[in-house]
This record gives structure tokens, C-alpha cells and sequence, in this order.
């Protein structure tokens, strides 16, 4: 008990001592440094790169706003953004963006929903249940898989998918023809359909959201991986308590990476689809058009129809934009997005 | 208590911050291990622990069971790391492990539980029995086993998604172990842990919200939940503060009739207050872990054969 005698008594000094100066009177000081030469010039160097990407990304905004000017002018911004066709022909022109930006959305989305699933199940695989030694090649495959040109995969399935799908897509028709998307027609053209481009952008996508999500798996702390099993769980069990509740962050940043490029491409829904302005929604029939193919195809025609795509461009690259900042926000926020660069 | 009460349950708790601190200091008094007053201050706010413990079924069968080593080698890659362990463990008793870092304490209580397989390169020989039955026997699940034989590890590592009321029953459901009454079960395992009185107002709170202390005794109560025969604590302590620590053996002391417990520890006065019996681990230069001596507790501390252990308990060397 001699201790609890001991700190009473010692505790009055401090408030015997003299009343502080109030914080408030105090001055307070700025902290000063000086910085060596090449860390000043390393300061300029990279907020010069920073600003740089912003400036790109103004003017490239400002370019399209300019162009677009004559088209959204002419018709009208409501008319461009709810009008489904694409004809210059007649007096006025009847052109705008629905059909085009209906047609980008389904390819992505078909896209997302079998690319997310198979990207976080290969991901599963090599940081969970491959090898220590067979890791290493298959992260180097999949990243791998992302460096196919687009046009390859393209052509790919163009010439050879495409046949192969299109019986998938008859099978699909005949048993689940009673949800409307998957609704065919007698005798209808199975090619080039919306489904199969979906597909074709689905491999695209594949390895963007394996790879954020391999990164963000790879970091689950190992001491919740290890209190899983401890207790006796399974290997899945371990999985769906602690490595997929951690990565959550990192598969959806992942899948809206992947999002942001499903919608931006380009090249090889130019190639799979008819690329007509029109709203369709049968996504099993030929049929349907995406804004980037669409400018491809008709990139270099009459001033006034380059204006119209550009102003489509415009609508793209919102939407993009919005994508994306939103992705970073989602995994920003996340418990394992912090180490995530997006 | 169901979800819909959490936010009444917990609405109390804002204030907490300021208000706990002279009742978690009024106690620290009590819990000194062995105090007359900590199993009644338990026992009043833990009424449950006195009724008949919850059944589960699917689970460990009851009761503590003995865990024998026979001639256990472990090996990382190429490496032969530990040595010849035979050692018993007899059901409801406290063994600790000690020795100097390295020695390949942390590996064997690994061994027990079937951990140390998690390790890519690690292999080993010889065989562990539980009631007699060799937990790497052929046909035998490594999920079975770590069912029964808990493990609580040296950081503190409660699931920081899930509420204190998720992270007890955790084991439940990832051993797919049913349990009728579930609330009884996390006041049980939470008062069998000493940590019931501290949270039961915010079984709805975080699990990572807890202090280190109180987030290992959580995990403790995890473990305990799925009832099992062994409980294995590596270094429980060491990221602990004394009061917490203090905490704990009185914990361990609570569980010694209803669970096996094995204990590695790098605090000599630890090993002495809460075991039974005491193997003492040494690895010379570039030599595998042995175990040099095996004893009643008080022997070991007292007069040990082996002078090397004599050394070492006394603070001279490790």
C-alpha cells in the first residue's frame, strides 16, 4: 500500500505550479527547412508531370466539347442524347447517342459479369491453391494475356469464336428464351451479335481484374488466414471469411478497371458487330453497335457527321471518367484498396 | 439478442471512452492470479458459466485429451530444425515450452495442430498422438484436428471485419458446427476468456476495436467457443501489457480442468505460475531444437538435472 501513498503525494507539485501562459499567447513557430538543390528540382520535376496529365486531360476534354460543337448545336443536346438512330440523309439530321451508348453499356456489362467471376477465380487460384513454384509462371501468363493486342482477339473471334458461340447462343435461346434478352427469333442470325462481342471483350478484360485482385489477395494478413484454419475450417471456408471480405476493394477497383476499358474498346467490336445505330436488346441476335466501333467505321465522313462523333466521343469519355473516379473511390476506401494503384 | 437490438445495445456504449476507466482499473486488484475475489466477481457477472455448458453438435467430442509427441523431427526445405521431441502432455494439465528464440518451440506446438504443413517447404517425422491416434495418421483431416485442437497465436488476430458476437462464433461456422443456443454459447466462451463483463454491452461492436489485450482474450474465447480438447498458446503474451497479461494466465488457470493447454513462452515466471509441467528446448549452433529437459514445473525451476536448464531459468544465458 506504500504506493498508493506515494503518488498523492507526489501528484500537488505540478498544480502548485505557477498558471501557464494560455496557448493562445503563446507564438508559435513556422517549421523552416531548406531543401537540398536536388530535392527542390526534384519537386518541379514531378508536380510538372503531375500537372501535365491534368492539362492533357482538360484540353482532350475541351478538343471534344470544341468539335462537337456544330452537331450538338444543330440538334440539340436533349434530341443527340435521346435519339437512337444515325441518319444524315434526311433534312434534318436525325443523329444521337442512345442506340450507340445502349449498345456500349450490354457489350460491357456481358463482358463484366463473366469477366469478374473468372478473373477473381484465377486470381483465387494462384495466390490460394496453385504451387509456390507454378505461381510465378501463371501471374506472368495472365499478365500475358494482357498484352494480346486487341486486334488479335478481335480477328479471333471473328473468324473462329464466333462459330462456336453461336451455337452456345442458340442453346441459351431455346432454354432460357423467356427472359427477354436472351429472347431469339425463328431463323434468326446468330453472329455478330452483342453476346458474342461481350464474350470476345470479357477474355480482354479477364486479366486486368485477375491481376488487381491477385495483388489485393496477396496481401490478406496471414494471421486471419491462419485463425481460419485453426479453427478448423476448410480452405473455402478460409476464403470466403478472410481473403474475399478482405480483397472486396481490390475485385470491385478491379472490375471497374476492367469496366473502363469494356467501354472504350474499340477495335474489336468494330470488327464483331454491325455497328448500325439502334436500340436493341436482343443481345443473342446480329444486331447492336458500341460508340468506339462506331467512330472507327465512319471516322473521315462529312464535317457535320464528324462532329456528331465527336460529340458521341464526348458522352464516352464522360462516362469513362466517371467510371473510373469512381473505382478509385470505392478502393480508396476499401480495407485492402490502400496499396492499390488504380 | 438479435441484430435489430445493436444499435439500442450499443447507443449506451458512446460515452465509453470516458467512463470505463476506473471500472477497468477497480478490478486489476482481483485479477491476480490465484485472488480469492476473481472467480467470484466472474462468477456473479457470468451467471451462464455455471449452468450446464451449451452442446454442440457436429463438434470436438468433450472432455480434455492427452497429446503425445514420439520421436518428432520437423525439417524447412533441407533444414532439420527440431530434433527427437517426445513429450507428454496429460489430459487437463498446463505444459509449458521454453527455451531461447529459435530453439523451435514455435515449431512443434505448430506440429500439434497441423499448421506447420502450411508452410510451403516444411516436412517432418515421427508422430503426434491425441487419445492415442496419430493426427498425421492416413484418412485423418487436418480441418478434424485443428477442430479440436485450438490454437491462439502470438498477435492478436480477431477477424476486424466481424462483431465480438461474430468472432466467437466464427469457429462455428467454419467447422460447420451447430448450436442451439448460440447466446448462451458467447457468454460462456466470452466469461470462460474473462472478457464477458467488459464487452457484453457491445457484442455488436467490432472485434478490432478492442485493445490488444482484450482483442487476444477474444480470441481466446473463439477458440474456446467450438470447445475444444487442447488449447495450444504460442507467446500469448508477448504483445501484451502486464495487466493484461495478468489477465490472462488467470484465464488459463480458469480453463486447466476442461481443456489441455501447452503454453510457449519466453517469460520464465510465466512458465513457473501457470504450468504444471515444463519442457525446456535448446538449439545449439547450427543444430536442430532438442528438448533438453522435461519435468514437473517446480522440479525444473527448483532442481533440474541439467545444468544447462538451471542456467537458463535462472537468467544466465537465452
Amino acid at each position: 500500500m506504500a504506493t498508493t501513498e506515494t503518488i498523492p503525494a507526489a501528484t500537488p507539485p505540478p498544480a502548485a505550479d505557477p498558471v501557464p501562459a494560455p496557448t493562445s499567447a503563446r507564438q508559435r513557430r513556422v517549421i523552416q527547412d531548406k531543401p537540398a538543390r536536388v530535392d527542390r528540382w526534384f519537386d518541379r520535376v514531378t508536380l510538372a508531370s503531375g500537372l501535365f496529365v491534368l492539362v492533357l486531360l482538360v484540353l482532350v476534354g475541351f478538343f471534344l466539347l470544341q468539335r462537337s460543337r456544330r452537331a450538338i448545336g444543330g440538334i440539340g443536346i436533349i434530341d443527340f442524347l435521346t435519339t437512337e438512330g444515325w441518319r444524315t440523309d434526311v433534312s434534318p439530321p436525325e443523329i444521337g447517342v442512345l442506340g450507340l451508348l445502349t449498345g456500349t453499356v450490354i457489350v460491357a456489362m456481358i463482358a463484366i459479369v463473366i469477366a469478374v467471376p473468372l478473373g477473381t477465380v484465377s486470381a483465387l487460384f494462384i495466390t490460394e491453391y496453385a504451387s509456390i513454384q507454378s505461381r510465378k509462371y501463371l501471374t506472368a501468363l495472365v499478365d500475358l494475356l494482357a498484352a494480346i493486342p486487341s486486334l488479335i482477339f478481335g480477328l479471333w473471334g471473328f473468324l473462329a469464336l464466333s462459330g462456336q458461340l453461336s451455337s452456345l447462343a442458340e442453346w441459351i435461346g431455346t432454354h432460357f428464351g423467356w427472359i427477354p434478352i436472351f429472347e431469339i427469333s425463328k431463323d434468326a442470325n446468330l453472329t455478330n451479335s452483342m453476346f458474342i462481342a461481350g464474350v470476345v471483350v470479357a477474355l480482354m478484360v479477364v486479366p486486368i481484374i485477375a491481376s488487381v485482385a491477385r495483388e489485393v489477395f496477396a496481401q490478406t494478413p496471414p494471421g486471419e488466414k491462419e485463425a481460419a484454419l485453426a479453427l478448423g475450417s476448410t480452405r473455402w471456408g478460409m476464403i470466403r471469411s478472410v481473403v474475399l471480405p478482405y480483397g472486396k476493394g481490390g475485385i470491385i477497383g478491379g472490375s471497374m478497371l476492367g469496366l473502363g476499358r469494356a467501354l472504350g474498346e474499340t477495335i474489336a467490336v468494330s470488327l464483331l458487330l454491325p455497328q448500325v445505330p439502334a436500340l436493341v436488346y436482343r443481345i443473342l441476335e446480329n444486331g447492336g453497335s458500341t460508340v468506339s466501333g462506331f467512330i472507327v467505321l465512319r471516322a473521315g465522313a462529312d464535317p457535320f457527321t464528324t462532329s456528331g462523333l465527336m460529340a458521341a466521343g464526348l458522352v464516352l469519355f464522360v462516362v469513362t471518367l466517371v467510371t473510373n473516379s469512381l473505382a478509385s473511390v470505392v478502393v480508396a476506401r476499401s480495407r485492402s484498396g490502400a496499396g492499390v494503384d488504380l | 439478442m438479435t441484430d435489430a437490438d445493436s444499435p439500442i445495445a450499443s447507443a449506451p456504449v458512446a460515452p465509453a471512452p470516458v467512463a470505463p476507466a476506473p471500472v477497468a482499473s477497480a478490478p486489476v486488484a482481483s485479477y491476480i492470479p490465484g485472488s480469492a475475489t476473481a472467480n467470484g466477481a466472474n462468477g456473479a457477472n457470468g451467471a451462464a458459466e455455471h449452468r450446464a455448458p451449451v452442446t454442440l453438435t457436429g463438434g470436438p467430442p468433450p472432455g480434455a485429451a492427452t497429446l503425445r509427441s514420439v520421436d518428432l523431427c520437423a525439417w524447412f526445405g533441407d533444414r532439420l530444425v527440431l530434433e527427437d521431441v517426445n513429450l507428454l502432455m496429460p489430459a487437463g494439465q498446463v505444459t509449458a515450452l521454453i527455451g531461447p528464440s529459435g530453439c523451435g518451440k514455435s515449431t512443434f506446438i505448430r506440429m500439434l495442430n497441423r499448421m506447420h504443413e502450411l508452410v510451403p517447404s516444411a516436412s517432418l517425422a515421427g508422430e503426434v498422438l491425441l487419445d492415442g491416434a496419430d493426427i498425421y495418421g492416413a484418412g485423418v483431416r487436418a480441418q478434424e484436428i485443428r477442430m479440436r485442437i485450438g490454437m491462439v497465436f502470438q498477435k492478436p488476430n480477431p477477424f476486424p471485419a466481424m462483431t465480438i458476437r461474430e468472432n466467437v462464433l466464427a469457429g462455428l461456422k467454419l467447422a460447420r458446427i451447430k448450436c442451439s443456443d448460440k447466446d448462451t454459447l458467447v457468454e460462456q466462451s466470452l466469461a470462460r476468456a474473462g472478457l464477458w463483463r467488459e464487452v457484453k454491452d457491445r457484442l455488436h461492436s467490432p472485434g478490432g476495436a478492442l485493445s490488444g489485450g482484450q482483442q487476444q482474450r477474444l480470441c481466446i474465447a473463439r477458440s474456446l467457443a467450438v470447445h475444444p480438447n487442447v488449447l495450444l498458446m504460442d507467446e500469448p503474451c508477448s504483445a501484451l501489457d502486464p495487466t493484461s497479461t495478468a489477465r490472462i494466465e488467470e484465464t488459463i488457470g480458469e480453463l486447466r480442468d476442461d481443456v489441455t493447454i501447452v503454453i510457449v513462452t519466453h517469460n520464465m515466471q510465466q512458465a513457473h505460475r501457470v504450468s504444471d509441467l515444463c519442457a525446456f528446448f535448446l538449439a545449439a549452433e547450427n543444430q536442430p531444437g532438442r528438448v533438453v529437459e522435461f519435468g514437473p514445473t517446480e522440479k525444473i525451476f527448483t532442481e533440474p538435472d541439467d545444468p544447462r536448464t538451471l542456467q537458463y531459468v535462472q537468467g544466465r544465458f537465452g
